[in-house]
């Protein structure tokens, strides 16, 4: 054990003791107290990592767990892992923070909360720092029940569960579909260490499984990552308490995607297909979140869809960064490497204005009673400190100057511009797509981060519309925004301090062609003169604020567009036919019939059993070592042909039941034939006692209804059981002819020198194979015992 | 229901029960070198019995043979593990028989077989079950 195994595990213990504190300090302390000490020591014990990383190093270390089946928990740490650590234990030390004050301990389960909370961050340190795959996929998996207790934390109300459940089905389904593309991996290099896979990228590539493994992956991120078409988890994923909605859903879990992304990038990377399937999805979702935010009148769905947004934007990027694996380290692969430095950048920056805009949003709620924007307005005055907390986030996000959105978006223009000169991967045919989707959604976030900040502070207060009068937040509560504020002020002042110490490590991570040459000097400045990413983000301002300031105008487009024809709508109506065709297909067989099951079976049989005899060749029709028939036993059989056709054609269950007693009596006539006078005693008194009881069955039977009527013919029955004789005939004809070995019985011939008995098939019951009779006379014993117990024990019956 | 004075048929069971019980003990004793055997043997006793049942009454049979046939059953079968257990004590594999001559004092030389102990235990359970599944049924009113 490593300090870093400590560090992912120690959550999940502490997770244990949370419940016995809360049970021994509540009211007296809030049991949040206590949880803050794991993700700051966390922290803080990340950050002693950061020179040695910075320096090249890496760290490994590993715990067998199961050596036999070549998994073992190997931790490993780079650049890459190293950014999402600190992110994970920063924002969930703040979040935490949060929510002592968010949180009320008189009210709130907070044992629960906590509880789940922990097991979130120690999965999700799990995720970034594991090396082998099949480890990492317990903890995807973790993050996603965790995230599903966590949405559905106020389980009362429909809405969450309805969110818990979408979300759950969703990240789930993109959970096992990545586990298959993991297992495809591990096939083609047969380790299961990502490590080890990146040296292999060459079979990797040349390997048929390629193609498949690449999207059977790529789907897991993108569910976890919530890209287009599977965003639609996240809005609803807003019915969580606030806290959790800004560390999973802004900051974390919807990020483990983009880390699965940029982890395998190096073996991936390089190929069109991934090149094309990230940057358009993440283009698409760009697009798609940024217009829908424009529509919402909810304060934290229209976070929801601003994080869908821009994590489509960070998945653009990674996807066209992927781009300078193709050239090999030179020129070209640093100008695109750029793209993928812009990608982490806005990663770290999205996190840090994400996270503290949901804190404002949950004081807003908290303190006001709504996250309504048409209820809100006029707070300005009234809550100085989350107004300027606002700006200072939504400015951000807008990527205005002098926050640090500004810097990743102008470097989010600079990826599209040269991809857009990129003559790879035909690119120059949609090349300048890139840049123009990008800026239209540009334009979208602004209008949505003006609507943010402006539909909420501005205008007029309305007290009547609110349930509580509003007022400023508790210090506490403002503390954890205030810090991730001043973080987006800081990095936008001093971005290098950021870029040599995290996003050069992270980016050789991700882009190990960099590793020999020592990284590639980043300078982030945010001047660069008068180049076209400015006049793009000069236009962005200049549409976006006649666009905001006509929104009343225009936005009616909204409602052009049929809420039938939504992704929701979509989904909603796939699971709703799901459970109605599954419902109907089950009870269209599942009949309750007996008779029907068994035409099921038979018919199963039937086919089967003949199709195989047909598909193998296995009819096979040889008499010629057959016996030659005696008169005696053809008049048996006879007489017994013609018992069946009486049961079959009987008016009466009375000479069914003689008739039935006729066919066993013949047959006990042919044991005599054939010489098996054992049997043929047995056979008797069984077919006696057996039809005994019948007689009786039949004497009880109940009064009404009494039917004596000739059974009805139905053509199924017929060809079933027809079908069944005829498959039965052939497959003992064909069994009969061919015989492959001598039959064993010449061994029990020595019965009287093994066994002392001259009776073969005695010895056999008693000697040779005992353990049958044993068995049988047991299961008599039971049968007995269930007539006995049937019949003497009817308590439910009795009157 | 009234009483119907079936002597003939209590008379005639009780010469032809006797009968059938020697014939029953003949065929579970030479079921080791002749068609026979502890399942017929067992069921052609049961039989005797059940004709015994029919001929009189229920409780009349009760109070002569006082044996429960439940409990019958379960001798059978614990007989016959039991004899394959018997072969642990001897360092052989489960349910090994053995067989040997001996001169007896009145039978002369005479074949024994630990089978026949386990054919016991079957023809005891096959009494046991069957009578008891018979009684349970005809009771049943």
């Amino acid at each position: 054990m490593s300090w870093l195994h400590i560090m992912i595990v120690m959550p999940f213990i502490f997770a244990l003791l949370v419940p016995f504190l809360y049970k021994f300090f509540t009211p007296r302390i809030h049991t949040g107290w206590f949880v803050f000490i794991v993700p700051l020591v966390l922290f803080l014990s990340l950050l002693k990592y950061i020179p040695a990383i910075a320096d090249g190093k890496t760290v490994h270390h590993s715990v067998p767990w199961m050596p036999s089946l070549g998994i073992n928990y190997t931790t490993y740490m780079d650049g890459l892992g190293l950014i999402f650590g600190l992110l994970i234990t920063g924002i969930g030390t703040l979040v935490v923070l949060y929510s002592i004050y968010y949180m009320s301990k008189h009210r709130e389960s907070l044992h629960n909360f906590y509880v789940y909370l922990l097991l979130f961050m120690g999965a999700m340190l799990g995720v970034v720092f594991t090396d082998n795959v099949l480890v990492l996929y317990v903890f995807w998996e973790m993050t996603s029940i965790s995230s599903f207790l966590l949405i559905a934390y106020w389980y009362q109300r429909k809405k969450s569960r309805y969110g818990a459940q979408k979300s759950m089905l969703i990240t789930i389904f993109g959970g096992l579909a990545m586990l298959a593309g993991f297992i495809m991996l591990s096939m083609i290099t047969e380790t299961y260490s990502l490590r080890e896979m990146f040296n292999q990228v060459d079979v990797i590539t040349a390997h048929s499984l390629f193609l498949p493994a690449m999207l059977l992956i790529l789907l897991g991120a993108f569910t976890k990552s919530a890209q287009f078409p599977f965003s639609i988890w996240l809005p609803d994923a807003m019915e969580a308490p606030t806290p959790i909605s800004a560390y999973l859903h802004s900051a974390t879990m919807v990020k483990a995607g983009i880390y699965l992304v940029a982890r395998f990038t190096p073996i991936f990377g390089g190929n069109a297909e991934w090149f094309w399937t990230i940057s358009s999805i993440g283009l698409i979702t760009l697009l798609y979140g940024s217009i829908n935010a424009v529509k919402q009148t909810d304060l934290k769905a229209l976070l929801a869809y601003s994080t869908i947004s821009q994590l489509g934007l960070i998945m653009c990027l990674l996807g066209l960064g992927s781009a300078a694996l193709y050239f090999g380290y030179g020129d070209e692969a640093t100008v695109y490497a750029a793209a993928i430095l812009a990608a982490i950048f806005h990663l770290i920056n999205h996190s840090t204005f994400k996270g503290s805009l949901f804190m404002v949003v949950g004081i807003i709620d908290h303190e006001t009673g709504t996250r309504d924007i048409r209820k809100l307005g006029g707070l300005m005055g009234l809550m100085p400190i989350s107004f300027t907390l606002t700006i200072i986030g939504s400015f951000a996000m807008a990527g205005l100057p002098p926050f640090n959105g500004f810097l990743s978006k102008e470097m989010f223009f600079t990826g599209v511009l040269n991809a857009s000169q990129m003559n790879i991967f035909s690119m120059n045919t949609f090349g300048l797509l890139f840049p123009t989707i990008a800026w239209i959604a540009s334009v979208f976030t602004f209008i949505y981060c003006m609507i943010l900040l402006f539909k909420t502070f501005m205008g007029r207060y309305q007290p009547i519309k609110l349930e509580k009068a509003a007022h400023e937040a508790p210090l506490g509560m403002v503390i954890s925004p205030i810090i991730l504020a001043s973080l987006v002020i800081l990095i936008f002042f001093f971005p290098n301090v950021l870029s040599h110490y995290l996003l050069q490590p992270a980016l050789i991570a991700i882009l190990p062609i960099f590793a020999q040459s020592g990284g590639i000097d980043v300078k982030i400045s945010a001047w660069h003169g008068w180049n076209t990413e400015l006049f793009m983000t000069l236009g962005i301002v200049g549409l976006g604020t006649f666009m905001y300031i006509y929104l009343k105008k225009w936005s009616r487009v909204y409602g052009l567009f049929s809420q039938r024809w939504t992704l929701n709508a979509g989904y909603d109506f796939a699971i709703e036919k799901m459970e109605r065709f599954s419902q109907g297909f089950t009870n269209r067989y599942m009949t309750g019939f007996i008779r029907d099951y068994v035409v099921y079976i038979f018919a199963v049989l039937i086919v089967m059993i003949g199709g195989s005899l047909w598909l193998f060749d296995g009819i096979a029709m040889d008499i010629s070592n057959d016996a030659p028939i005696s008169l005696y036993e053809g008049g048996v059989v006879v007489g017994m042909i013609i018992a069946a056709i009486t049961v079959l054609l009987a008016k009466s269950r009375l000479t069914a039941i003689i008739a039935v007693g006729v066919l066993g009596y013949l047959v006990s006539m042919l044991f005599v034939i054939f010489r098996a006078p054992d049997l043929a005693l047995t056979q008797l008194v069984v077919e006696t006692v057996t039809v005994a009881l019948f007689l009786l069955c039949f004497y009880h039977l109940p009064e009404f209804r009494k039917e004596t009527v000739r059974m009805r013919f139905k053509l199924t029955n017929l060809i079933i059981s027809i079908g069944v004789g005829v498959i039965v005939t052939i497959i003992a004809l064909s069994a009969n002819s061919t015989r492959l070995f001598e039959p064993i019985s010449s061994y029990f011939e020595n019965s009287y020198d093994l066994a002392g008995a001259k009776n073969i098939v005695n010895a056999i019951l008693v000697d040779f194979r005992g353990i049958d009779t044993m068995l049988e006379i047991f299961v008599l014993c039971i049968a007995s015992l269930g007539v006995y117990t049937l019949i003497k024990l009817r308590l439910a019956g009795r009157d | 229901m009234k009483k119907p004075n079936d002597i003939i048929l209590h008379a005639v069971t009780k010469v032809a029960v006797p009968i059938i019980l020697a014939f029953s003990f003949h065929l579970f004793f030479s079921g080791h070198h002749n068609p026979g055997g502890g399942f017929i043997g067992g069921l052609a006793i049961a039989s005797a019995l059940t004709l015994l049942f029919l001929a009189f009454d229920i409780e009349t049979v009760r109070a002569n043979i006082g044996v429960d046939f439940k409990v019958v059953a379960a001798i059978g079968v614990l007989l016959a593990v039991l004899t394959g257990v018997g072969s642990f004590f001897f360092d052989a594999p489960f349910l090994s028989h053995t067989f040997d001559y001996f001169n007896l004092p009145i039978f002369g030389k005479t074949e024994l077989a630990t089978a026949v102990l386990f054919d016991i235990g079957v023809a005891l359970a096959v009494i046991g079950t069957s009578v008891t599944t018979i009684l349970s049924i005809s009771e049943d009113r």
